[in-house]
Parts: C-alpha cells; structure tokens; sequence
C-alpha cells in the first residue's frame, strides 16, 4: 500500500471537543469508512492509476448492471458509491481489500471533498458578498445589484461581470484539515473546522496534498 | 443527530457538578500565570444556563466593588475544576433566567 490514505465518508453534523489544557475544538464528525477496494485502474489498461472503492454495501438489484458485473468480476461485493482516487502506483493495492477510520491517526492532515449545499439561484448579495441598499426612507434599493456598466462608452456590460447566479452545488475541497480524533469502533472521524455539503452528505477524505503536519 | 450526541457524551463531565439557577456557587477555575496553574474561585449566584451538550454553559453573577460583573463558564470545560453550592436561594426562583437582578441591588436583589 502506498502512503496515501483515503476514505468515503457521510458528514453527521459538528459540534466541539474540549483539549486537556481546555482548549475548545470545533470539529465535524464524519461517518467514515468501512470501504472496499472495487477496482483498480492501471496504465495498461486504462492509462492511469487509481483505485476504486465502494462504501455503503447495496443489494446486486439496487446496483446498475456495468456496476454490478464489474463487482462480480472482481468478486467484490456491490456498493452504493464508487468513487476513484488516483495513485502514484496500484502495487500493494487489490480488490477486496477492506479500509477503515483506523488508517487515520489524529494530527494526520487532510483534505475533504465534497458537494457544497445548494443555494438555488441565488442573488448578489448572498453569491458575491455585495452591499444592500437602504431599507427605510422609501429606498426601494434594497437587494438590487446596482449598476452594471456605464454609458455610450463601452455601450455593453462587461464579460464576468457578477451578477445573480445559481449558487453551491459545486464540488469542493476543504484542504488541511486536522484529524481531530478516530473512534474505531463507530468507525467516527472527527476533522477541525467545517466540510462541504449538508449532513448526511456524501466526501472524500484523503491525505492532505500539500499540508506539512505540524 | 444522535451520533453528534454520542461523540459529545465521550467529552462530557461523567457527573457534572450539581447546581441550579439562584444557587450561590464557588467556582474554582484553572488559570495560567505564566508557566504555573493555579485554581481562581469565582464566587457568585448563577442566573442563567445556556446551551446544551458539550456545549452547556452558565453564568454567574456577583457584585465586586459595587460593580456588577458577570462570567460564563463552560460546564464540561476541564478548565472548571469543581462548583461548590454554599448556600441556596432564599426563595425559589419562578424562572429560569434571573436577568431581573442586574438592575437591583441590596434587598429589592435578594432572591
């Protein structure tokens, strides 16, 4: 196996945890894991390296059929998500092995993917962060995005320029996350600080790309 | 939800000092003086909880040099070390939150 460590896991909520010496941390708890390696993906064939996990076991009816004759073929059983992760290399790495929190030790760094909570079509104010008018003194300026652009000259509104969009629903990346603690036995990560997505959403975690631990 | 409530309890106070609200406690709270810790008593009534879980907090108030002074404390914190009640209200307090005395002093404040 090599050194990257990687999970699927669905955010639970957060709440915070006391350090001995008192300090507060403010952490999310995420069911992670158990996963099962499902597949590889290998330059021969595929032209990369990856792994593919499964996390949530189905039943072979609820699974599409590619999904669930490459899962019969593997002689793996069928899972609900099936996500890959790319690897340096896939030596050490076969189907049917099984990963758990207990890969992860707190202070480890992470990074957490996910789909960020929806904000539907969203106005100025709450996709870029712009000012409100006035509520009072017959203001009717109150959540309008203001002026676009000028005049005869340029006669047209700039490219890019921000305005009401659809908002969230994106995937995200939180990076260098610390691993707060591992409750093996729930199969609990605990991570410091806020993932994307709302609760019972479904996130990566892998080993942090870029973080040095501290 | 009661995974949350789960991983709370593990750093929750397994049986957290007894008190209520109007009670008159002794606080004894960790502080750092450079590189020692000593135990600070903070001693007062409590007038309010707030929160719930590992999150729970109350307040207490006490009058220092005919000031009014206020501070919260965590219950679970490890840094509040024990909660003594010295004595209780005189009479029972009829709500949970006893703003009420923050403008009263003397008799018109006695509960």
């Amino acid at each position: 196996m090599s050194d990257i460590k990687f999970l699927l896991a669905r955010k639970k909520g957060m709440t915070q945890i006391f350090r001995e010496d008192g300090t507060v941390v403010p952490v999310t708890v995420l069911e992670a894991g158990p996963c099962t390696v499902t597949g590889l993906r290998t330059p021969e064939r595929d032209g990369y390296c990856a792994v593919q996990i499964g996390f949530i076991p189905a039943r072979a009816k609820h699974v599409r059929k590619p999904q669930r004759v490459a899962a019969e073929k593997a002689g793996v059983p069928a899972f609900r998500v099936l996500r890959e992760f790319r690897t340096v290399s896939v030596d050490g790495w076969e189907p049917g092995q099984e990963l758990t929190v207990e890969q992860f030790q707190p202070g480890d760094l992470v990074d957490v993917t996910g789909r960020s909570k929806g904000r539907g079509f969203a106005g100025t104010i709450k996709a870029h962060g712009f000012g409100r008018g006035s509520e009072t003194h017959g203001s009717m300026n109150v959540r309008q995005p203001g002026a676009i652009g000028a005049c005869a000259y340029p006669g047209r509104v700039f490219k890019g320029t921000r305005m009401a969009k659809h908002y969230g629903a994106v995937r995200r990346t939180v990076k260098n996350l610390t691993v707060e603690g591992v409750d093996p036995e729930r199969g609990l990560l605990l991570v410091r600080g806020g993932v994307p997505g709302p609760p019972n959403g479904l996130l990566q975690v892998r080993t942090a790309r870029t973080g040095v631990k501290k | 939800m009661d995974i949350i409530r789960e991983v709370e309890k593990q750093h929750m106070k397994a049986d957290p000092p007894a008190f209520k609200v109007g009670d008159f406690v002794r606080v004894e709270y960790l502080i750092r003086e450079g590189k020692n810790e000593r135990v600070q008593p903070f001693i007062g009534q409590v007038i309010r909880f707030g929160g719930s879980g590992v999150r729970k907090t109350f307040t207490v108030r006490r009058i220092v040099q005919n000031e009014g002074v206020e501070r919260t404390f965590p219950l679970h914190s490890p840094r509040v070390v024990n909660v003594t009640v010295q004595r209780g209200p005189n009479r029972k307090p009829r709500r949970a939150r006893l703003y009420f005395l923050r403008g009263r002093t003397g008799k018109s404040a006695y509960l």
